[in-house]
């Protein structure tokens, strides 16, 4: 009951949110706020950047492009040479190249990947420094992505997208600083540390425990994880540990942080291309399938985990394998598919230990390319993409050539399209078949059968979405899976970004046709279920084969263990 | 203005001959066609099949290596994808071809009468050989040897050739009806034609390659299309590859053969075999309509149109003015003047003078009762202005209210005032008054009005449903062109309109966004037709407004752009409900043939065998089976185009999705399924 | 492209100064000054109350069968049809048979942190007999005791309801020594 009734308030408040974040961001975007100026108008004086300033949509990919390769530079150099540099009082040594490689890569592409475990791995300089700034960073560079979209739809006869610099910098000041900068407080107050001191070691006279608590600052890290769906937690255990999520509260919140820039942006979208209901059509797919996928996953898991049944427990509850006893299965379950849905991957539970029909929830939200909601900014432009698609096919059956929001698609966004919508399956299956069948790939699986099919697939879908959660099973920080899966991840989040732009500088350039009876109206629940069909086809189509092999064919051997 | 302003549907006839839809010939040159289309060369320009063309090469080859009944009936079957496709295509261009021929027949052999510079000596030389600007004499049974302008004569011309129309048409020297077409013959009297085609070019050359696809061009949206379905095979690509690893990897394997089975099942194998078709069929359908579209691209833009230009005068209403109405005046009673108009009218041949008489008998039920032989017609004349009949000593005289008015005075009689308010209103409402005298005596007043055609209201109110705006072109003056605007219930009206205005009006309309199509016939329409995206030059017409349409409509109907646009709305429409139903179709298969290549591995995955096949191998030939025959099925279907009812976008979408979407989901399941038993009931397998 | 580099090489360092240091040293301040104890994590002579301890014999309540490893925290991570998980869940089965206990499914389950503080009600209610075995104290004594550090759902709505093994086993000891 009690559950039933967070979910309700989870949806008022993503309602608000929606509503509320949705016109802020049209505002922040617009250029209509002016009262951070005061950081606004020195900073871009130090780059040299007018106000106004405007680019093409290939000068604002150069501009993306050589600040992502500048990050990850830096980003790089900050983990590989963490032994020499300050605020690193357990004196961990430089983190190895090829794991240096691959985080910097995860985090500047907004994945989160870890191949590492964060408490004993990085300084608090490079968790502070190299990775917490990311975490702001290439979230602000999705959103400006996302906005950059949104404006190749709502202008028209235009040359420009909007400028890179002035949008990222708007995303970090006006939206994820000052949020971050409360909600830290909020979690501190719920039990998330937020100190320098050290870890502390600890004597428990009663049992005769040692035990060596790490701690640092979780909660201003946290909460930015969140907000730009990154997924790096603070420890190992991410979402599930004490520290980072100490209660219910604090999950219910953590739901709220990943789902609201993302939900939001539809709002945006709508207000900015003149009708809010065109955001609702897209908001309402989004919606439709992240309800199916929770509700498939829930339901699997209150069916129970098989091994536990087969040593003579029997229970309720549904399978607690890897949950939290102050989560449960249903908040489990929700915060799980929240965070795949979004790009974000912190989960709360440990995804492997999921059912294979409750992990397959995980892995559907990815596969259909992070669009209910998505990522932040992500999932926003790779849900019109598709919403271009849909529009291309079901558009011709009402007797007229295509259009979106009041643009033509014609043969330049069909081609760009395409690009964005093959990247991410070409890549995942691609280098899933390749780990699969060489040694350097077989020999990392923890698991067999099956469910070692799914914990490499499971990886490159989550790595080619810049999702970052994992079956953590698989044992990754190996070179080949270092190397790989950066590869993996720059495909993900670049394949996407490229096109993408390019459709949006195209669309930008169009004039605008009148709406008409004659018109495909998609402010439509008839809109709303074509993209959801197209969206279902697309991702079953492309994943079908390699999902009957892992979740569906583990979830159907009654009776064997691996 | 026009040959003819009745409104009436298209026939099929003359060049598009109506041949039915598997005409023998066709049938057999299309089985023809569809080997002869087996080259590489042309497979190569439709990827989707050219994937299926070269899976097919790879099945027989490890058909040969590893012979077994199965890949070699993937092989067949496969092959017969591939022959299914080229005879979608070579059926659709059937029909241009042989309508082509016909024409062919007409072109050859045409001899000309070239005339020298002197002007009266002629001399006899091959029609191919006349250059722009020769001058040729044509006389009564002379086929007309190209196309040219008449610079000299009047003639009466059979256009049955290009038309199929066997009226024939006056053609004379000067004005808009001064452009004859080669290929057309001369029926009566002698004209003198400056020739204005340069060899090869005429518009006959034209129309056949045009009906031929000779030199058919991808429009735009069939290009996206492509480019999308490209994708949607290149994407299926890897889904197959990287199976046989992950096959592998559960330590099973899949044969090559199979492997090809599915990548063909899965790459949208039906919309790629049937789009050339479709786009063929779609220029075929503007000719069955008698429509000459000039590229594929204009016959799409007609599906996007969003406001008709249409000329007042025989689209909105009959060409003519008729009697609505008998208002008598200073005590004579309508009948009286009823009865008075029919008498003068009853020699009257002009329309208006029948439908005096016609008003007369319907309204008054006046007959032919008094009809003898003292009669005298007075006929009209420019210089009185009137017309009407001597008749017992009495004359009755019709005509404008000024002429009238002038001849009753001078006859020494009155004119009430009441005969200039009446005619003052009916004028007002857009109508054209006509007084009626007998002697000194005024009687009334006749209301002669342009009677909007019936029916065409709720043809606009159809056109609105589905987002068109209509815009009545006319040149009356703003007052009469409003009531008859608010009459016919078009959207808006241009009075007045100049080609000038009526190119601005275009202009402003584009400029919105909009996509405009007009009809036009004249030289100063040009520039119009040619500003317009969608223009529509009337067959009548002169050659520059010919050049500068992007259609030309051989019948000359005024009302033939509402039927363009739904030719192009329908070629639209059927692309994207097969593309649909292509796509909808692959999870069908899908169930088919993934339990098929796993059950080895897994045997519990059988529970995704929902169709419960018989066995491994039959799912897959059923699926192979299905997606080869639904190509053969559905040709009718994309050559007739998906049924098109006008209506609101909204209603034709839900219908669409629910037949080609839904359908197109659910109908690979229960044909699957069938193929699935009669290869078992068979023992096939 | 030049300009280009300069601008990302400037921004980085403002943003690495700004967010990478400013933000979390402020809120550091923010944090001990109005939550002291919070922000330093929860921290007790006997441990932090956010972290789960190993609690092993038959005198304390255990918590979950986390794998005693203080720094890498993170599940087992074994799937559903896992030998390992099916063995490692039949000997927790067998101990807590032998100790004449119906375990709960938490009690022979890892968590996702393995470090989780907390078990379910029920599954301190089920280890009474043991306890009781061990301390003699009388089971009504020790189910009013868990009553008392039974929580949630928090503020009635998020989250389940919960037992505290440290606050559980702190209030045993308090118990005992009375």
């Amino acid at each position: 009951m009690a559950f039933v009734i967070e979910v309700a308030l989870l949806v008022v408040v993503l309602g608000l949110i929606w509503r509320y974040l949705g016109a802020y961001l049209v505002a922040v975007y617009e250029g209509h706020l002016h009262f951070l100026d005061w950081i606004e108008r020195p900073v871009l004086r130090l780059l040299g950047i007018q106000r106004d300033a405007e680019q093409s949509w290939k000068r604002y990919l150069r501009s993306l492009l050589v600040f992502s390769v500048v990050s990850l530079v830096i980003t790089y150099l900050l983990l590989a040479l963490q032994g020499h540099l300050p605020l690193n009082p357990e004196h961990l040594p430089g983190v190895t190249p090829a794991l240096a490689f691959n985080t910097a890569v995860s985090f500047v592409t907004n994945t989160n990947w870890q191949n590492y475990s964060g408490g004993v791995t990085m300084s608090y300089l490079s968790q502070m420094v190299a990775l917490a700034v990311q975490n702001f960073v290439s979230a602000s560079v999705g959103v400006a992505v996302a906005i950059a979209v949104i404006r190749g739809f709502a202008r028209k006869r235009s040359g420009t997208l909007g400028n890179f610099w002035i949008d990222t910098l708007r995303g970090i000041i006006y939206v994820l600083l000052p949020v971050s900068i409360v909600m830290t407080l909020v979690f501190v107050w719920q039990g998330a540390p937020q100190t320098l001191l050290g870890p502390a070691h600890i004597h428990n006279v009663l049992n005769g425990v040692h035990q060596t608590i790490l701690r640092g600052p979780v909660a201003s890290q946290e909460v930015i994880k969140q907000l730009g769906t990154n997924g790096g937690g603070f420890f190992n255990a991410n979402s599930a540990h004490p520290f980072e999520n100490p209660t219910g509260f604090t999950n219910f919140l953590q739901i709220v942080l990943l789902l609201s820039v993302p939900v939001a942006l539809t709002y945006t979208f709508g207000k900015m291309v003149g009708n809010v209901r065109e955001g609702v059509a897209v908001l309402m797919a989004m919606i439709i399938l992240f309800a199916g996928t929770f509700a498939f996953s829930l339901a699997a898991e209150k069916g129970g985990n098989p091994a536990i049944r087969a040593a003579g427990i029997t229970s309720t509850r549904g399978n607690m394998v890897g949950k939290e006893s102050r989560f449960g299965v249903d908040n489990s379950v929700l915060f799980n598919i929240a965070s795949t849905q979004t790009s974000t991957g912190s989960v709360n539970s440990s995804a492997d230990s999921y059912t294979p029909i409750g992990g397959m929830g995980m892995l559907a939200g990815m596969m259909y390319d992070e669009i209910s909601p998505g990522g932040i900014g992500s999932g926003m432009y790779t849900m019109l993409i598709f919403a271009v698609l849909t529009v291309f096919i079901g558009g011709l059956m009402v007797g007229r050539t295509p259009e979106y929001v009041k643009k033509k698609i014609q043969r330049t966004e069909i081609i760009w399209a395409s690009v964005g919508v093959l990247v991410m399956p070409i890549t995942v299956l691609v280098f899933t078949a390749i780990t699969v069948a060489i040694p350097a790939g077989r020999a990392a699986i923890l698991n067999h059968g099956p469910h070692g099919f799914s914990e490499i697939l499971y990886a490159f879908t989550s790595m080619g979405n810049n999702n970052g959660s994992a079956f953590a099973g698989l044992s990754s920080n190996t070179a080949y899976f270092n190397i790989v899966g950066a590869i993996v991840m720059l495909i993900g989040r670049f394949g996407i970004i490229i096109p993408v732009l390019a459709l949006a500088g195209s669309l930008a350039a169009k004039e605008e046709v009148p709406v008409s009876a004659g018109t495909f109206l998609t402010a439509t629940p008839m809109f709303t279920g074509l993209l959801v069909g197209v969206i279902l086809l697309v991702g079953a189509l492309n994943f079908f084969p390699a999902v009957a092999l892992g979740p569906i064919a583990e979830a159907v051997l009654h009776g064997r263990f691996f | 203005m026009t040959a003819r302003t009745e409104m009436k549907p298209s026939r099929a006839k003359g060049v598009a001959g109506s041949k039915s839809l598997f005409d023998r010939q066709i049938l057999q040159a299309a089985i023809r066609g569809s080997f002869t289309k087996l080259d590489p060369r042309i497979q190569v320009k439709n990827p989707v099949m050219f994937v299926v063309y070269l899976g097919t090469m790879v099945t027989f080859v490890a058909s040969i290596i590893h012979s077994s009944l199965f890949s070699w009936l993937v092989t067949v079957v496969l092959a017969f994808t591939v022959l299914f496709a080229n005879f979608a295509e070579a059926m659709a261009e059937g029909r241009g071809k042989a309508q082509a021929d016909t024409l062919r027949k007409t072109r050859t052999e045409t001899e000309a009468r070239k005339l020298l510079a002197d002007g009266t000596t002629e001399t006899r030389i091959r029609a191919s050989d006349l250059q722009t600007g020769d001058l040729v004499v044509c006389e009564a049974g002379d086929v007309i040897p190209s196309d040219g302008e008449i610079v000299e004569g009047v003639a009466s011309v059979d256009e049955s050739a290009i038309t199929g129309e066997s009226a024939p048409v006056i053609r004379e020297a000067g004005g808009d009806r001064s452009s004859v077409t080669g290929g057309t013959m001369v029926l009566s009297d002698r004209i003198v034609v400056k020739i204005t085609a340069t060899p090869g070019n005429s518009f006959l050359d034209r129309m056949i390659s045009l009906v031929e696809g000779a030199d058919r061009k991808k429009t735009p949206n069939e290009i996206a299309l492509s480019i999308l379905l490209v994708a949607l095979t290149v994407i299926f690509v890897p889904v197959v590859v990287s199976l046989e690893y992950f096959a592998h990897f559960a330590h099973t394997g899949v044969a090559i053969v199979t492997l090809v089975a599915l990548l063909v099942c899965l790459i949208p194998t039906t919309i790629g075999a049937l789009l050339s078709a479709i786009g063929i069929a779609g220029m075929d359908r503007m000719v069955q309509k008698n429509v000459l579209a000039m590229s594929g691209r204009a016959v799409e833009a007609a599906g996007d149109v969003s406001t008709l230009l249409l000329d007042k005068t025989g689209t909105i209403t009959f060409g003519n003015r008729m009697a609505s109405r008998f208002v008598g005046v200073g005590g004579t009673t309508a009948d009286e003047l009823a009865r008075a108009a029919r008498l003068s009218s009853l020699a009257d041949e002009t329309p208006e003078g029948r439908s005096i008489v016609v008003l007369a008998k319907n309204e008054y039920g006046i007959r032919d009762t008094d009809s003898g032989t003292d009669f005298e017609f007075v006929p009209f004349s420019a210089t009185t202005r009137m017309s009407g009949v001597n008749f017992k000593g009495s004359q009755i005289r019709k005509g404008a209210a000024e002429a009238i008015k002038r001849w009753v005075i001078e006859q020494g009689g009155d004119v009430p005032t009441e005969v200039d308010e009446i005619t003052r209103d009916i004028a007002n409402a857009g109508s054209t008054p006509l007084v009626v005298a007998q002697d000194q005596r005024v009687l009334g007043v006749i209301e002669l009005k342009d009677v909007v055609k019936p029916g065409i209201k709720e043809r606009f109110a159809e056109l609105r449903k589905m987002g068109i705006r209509t815009v009545m072109i006319t040149g009356d003056n703003p007052l009469t062109a409003a009531a008859i605007a608010s009459e016919a219930g078009v959207d808006d009206y241009l009075a007045e309109a100049t080609p000038e205005r009526k190119l601005e009006l275009i202009k402003e309309e584009q400029e919105g966004g909009k996509l405009v199509a007009m009809t036009g016939d004249g030289t100063n329409d040009a520039p119009a037709l040619a500003q317009a995206d969608v223009g529509v030059a009337m067959n009548s017409g002169t050659v520059a407004a010919k050049e500068a349409g992007n259609m030309v409509d051989l019948d000359s109907s005024p009302t033939k752009l509402i039927e363009i646009v739904e030719v192009g709305k329908q070629l639209l429409i059927t692309r994207g409900a097969l593309t649909t139903f292509s796509i909808a179709n692959d999870l069908a298969k899908y169930f088919a043939i993934i339990p098929a290549l796993f059950i080895a591995a897994y045997p519990q995955l059988k529970i995704l065998n929902i169709m419960h096949l018989h066995s491994p191998i039959t799912a897959i030939l059923s699926a192979v089976i299905f997606n080869a025959i639904i190509i053969i099925i559905l040709i009718p279907l994309a050559l007739k185009g998906v049924k098109f009812r006008p209506a609101a976008a909204s209603e034709i979408i839900r219908r669409n999705v629910f037949i080609y979407g839904v359908g197109g989901v659910i109908i690979p399941f229960i044909g699957i399924k069938i193929i699935d038993i009669i290869l078992t009931v068979t023992r096939l397998y | 492209m030049l300009t280009q580099i300069r601008r990302a090489i400037i921004l980085s360092v403002l943003f690495a100064v700004f967010l990478g240091i400013a933000y979390p040293l402020v809120e550091v301040g923010l944090a001990n000054a109005i939550f002291p104890t919070q922000a330093r994590g929860s921290i007790t002579p006997y441990g932090s109350t956010e972290i789960g301890q190993h609690w092993t014999g038959t005198r304390w309540f255990h918590g979950r069968p986390d794998v005693d490893n203080d720094e890498a925290t993170g599940g087992t991570n074994l799937g559903p049809r896992s030998k390992v998980l099916l063995n490692n869940t039949k000997t927790l089965v067998a101990f807590w048979h032998a100790q004449g206990v119906n375990p709960t499914q938490e009690l022979v389950t890892t968590s996702g942190s393995e470090v989780d503080p907390d078990i379910s009600q029920r599954s301190a209610l089920v280890q009474i007999p043991m306890i009781t075995r061990s301390t003699g104290i009388a089971p009504a004594k020790l189910r009013k005791l868990i009553v008392a550090n039974t929580s949630g759902p928090q503020y009635g709505i998020f989250g389940d309801r919960i037992v505290n093994v440290l606050a559980l086993n702190r209030g045993l000891a308090a118990l005992e020594g009375k």
